[in-house]
């Protein structure tokens, strides 16, 4: 009787602690869901105002005059230029490095490298915006000859820093997942180590290179501090590279403080922060996506 | 003729990995370079401004000399607040996910939610913290506000790191405790937890970097340009390393006058975000050479 009772207690605790534990876990997606639900209850009345489409396509970003105006096509088009930018040097970058170290580092280097990736990604982006505040903005504007340093390519260099780790982390683990038996398939046919490198290896880690990337460029367009200090700022249409741009995190950022407490610029800025959130969510949702299919394709289904 | 085409093919396919190697070895050099180039700069140039006053003292002058002690209490505090909430969030979460979750839709929805609520932007967390626990929970720009923002934010690095160190308990171990009739919940708390102890540890130490060096999460929700005394309760507002760069080399009237001191900052900063990072990789690097099993 008594040892029927203790485990029947038990089971109950068991069963307890068990629902208790997926409540939990299953707060990351409630929390996830309040996310959205404050930034639309703060966003969204600014659409009493104007409409959907004059937001996201209006060309003029003034939301101090009067009367405002709260166009943020300028502000989408300079995150997606430093964006797009800084993956172009991004991407080679850190794949290169994945490669090097999943294929062709020996073991000391590999462990090196790898510790300098890790500490790459966690370097403050505060401290990456310094840097290209004092050091690369007077370079780059002496050297080029340009009205300011802080502009799309600075960004953009800056960017790609934050970027890199990201992108070779994802890429290496998506090299070393492929099945040894394709390499040594590759090699048995005579092919060089580059040759076995260059057509078997990263094609058939190509669906987790491109989660890598995606989360790399996701990385790089919800990045704030770094485009706050150093795109410039300007709030219009960028005509080339050495132009000044204002990236929506940007322009949440360096006007939230300013902004009157519920008044159209606040729920402005919410609003970018909404159109902010979407676009990194689909970003995720693709690269989430991607590396499902790559986890199924083992070598058995190739 | 045609040996000799032979050769000279294969000499071309040999330099051919030459030239890749070179460029694959060349890239990581780069990286390798950029990392310590950006150290480099910030230590010539801060060590000078790096002296005790500097870390014990408040700023005076308008800012413009003193110290920054506040900002590294603040980032402290912060911090510590951030730790306290993520940590036991994540090690539950991730318990879940690997000790008692079965495959299916539930399961699947949270691995969702969790790698979408990594690719939050920290601005957007900034924003949802101002919304939410500033605005509509009353806690105002405070500690406690920026301390819940950011345990959020680092929630998904925790719960990664838990689970994989739990992933790594062999299985034998359950398996044995269970076979000596020890509950489900015995078996996790007496032996799977303290097995993934260590690599829990390092999760915890590297969210801890990444919070204290995070900057627009807790712009709109705690942090303050000055304070004239130290927080005294969670509901204060602080002063905040990221943020005190920031503001010194953006807002201030005296930019140039003030380098030293943004220099100076930076370095502390990184000495303390890679510092705590570095300790976190070598935890890890012995606690694998260590492995009993």
């Amino acid at each position: 009787m008594e040892i029927r009772k203790r485990a029947l207690t038990s089971r109950i605790r068991e069963v307890l602690i068990r629902n208790l534990f997926a409540f939990f876990a299953f707060l990351s997606v409630l929390l996830l869901g309040l996310i959205v639900l404050f930034l639309f209850r703060e966003g969204l009345p600014l659409f009493k105002q104007i409409t959907v489409s004059q937001f996201l396509f209006g060309s003029a970003w003034y939301p101090t005059y009067n009367p405002p105006e709260y166009g943020i096509w300028p502000l989408i088009v300079g995150s997606l230029i430093v964006t797009i930018l800084a993956c172009l040097i991004a991407v080679p970058f850190g794949l290169l490095a994945a490669v090097y170290i999943s294929e062709i580092a020996p073991l000391r280097i590999k462990e090196i490298l790898k510790s300098v990736i890790e500490l790459l990604a966690g370097l403050p982006s505060v401290v990456l915006g310094f840097f290209g505040m004092v050091i690369v903005a007077p370079w780059m504007q002496e050297t080029f000859d340009l009205p300011t340093g802080l502009n799309i390519v600075n960004a953009s260099v800056m960017l790609a820093v934050m970027a890199i780790p990201t992108i070779s982390s994802i890429s290496e683990d998506a090299l070393y997942a492929v099945p040894r038996e394709f390499k040594e398939a590759s090699y048995a046919l005579g092919a060089t180590k580059y040759e076995t490198i260059v057509k078997v290896a990263v094609p058939a880690a190509f669906s987790g290179i491109s989660t890598a990337v995606i989360l790399g460029m996701a990385r790089a367009i919800g990045e704030t501090m770094v485009v706050l200090m150093v795109a410039g700022g300007a709030a219009a249409i960028p005509r080339g590279i050495f132009d000044s741009v204002r990236p929506m995190p940007a322009s949440i950022a360096a006007e939230m403080g300013e902004a009157p407490f519920q008044s159209g610029h606040y729920h402005a800025l919410f609003a970018t922060g909404i159109v902010l959130f979407f676009i990194t969510l689909a970003f995720n949702l693709i690269a989430d996506y991607l590396s499902n299919r790559f986890k199924e394709e083992g070598s058995g289904t190739l | 003729m045609k040996a000799e085409t032979q050769a000279s093919f294969m000499k071309w396919r040999y330099f051919r990995q030459g030239l890749f190697f070179g460029v694959v070895r060349l890239s990581a050099l780069i990286i390798t370079l950029a990392l310590l180039g950006i150290i480099a700069f910030l230590v010539v140039n801060g060590w000078k401004a790096v002296t005790w006053g500097f870390l014990t003292l408040p700023p005076t002058d308008s800012m413009t000399k003193g110290g920054i002690m506040p900002a590294i209490v603040g980032t402290f505090y912060l911090t510590v607040g951030a730790i306290c909430v993520a940590l036991p969030l994540g090690v539950v979460s991730a318990i879940y996910l690997t000790e008692y979750a079965k495959q299916g839709l539930f399961i699947r929805i949270i691995r969702v939610g969790v790698n979408c609520l990594a690719g939050v932007p920290s601005v957007v967390f900034g924003l949802f913290g101002l919304g939410f626990f500033v605005v509509f929970l009353h806690f105002g720009s405070s500690i406690l506000a920026g301390s819940l923002t950011l345990g959020i934010l680092i929630l998904p690095t925790i719960i990664g790191a838990a689970e994989e160190a739990l992933k790594a308990v062999p299985q034998t171990f359950r398996e044995a405790s269970l076979a000596l009739g020890v509950s489900k919940w015995r078996t996790i708390s007496r032996i799977v937890l303290p097995s993934a102890l260590p690599g829990i540890l390092t999760g915890a130490i590297l969210g801890v970097g990444r919070a204290a060096g995070e900057t627009a999460p807790i712009m709109f929700t705690a942090a303050a340009f000055f304070t004239a005394s130290l927080p005294k309760s969670i509901f204060d507002e602080v002063m905040a390393l990221p943020y005190h760069i920031y503001v010194l080399a953006t807002a201030g009237t005296h930019i140039e006058q003030t380098r030293p001191l943004q220099y100076g900052t930076a370095l502390v900063l990184i000495a303390l975000v890679l510092g705590i990072d570095l300790v976190a990789i070598v935890i890890r690097s012995m606690v694998r050479r260590k492995k009993r099993w």
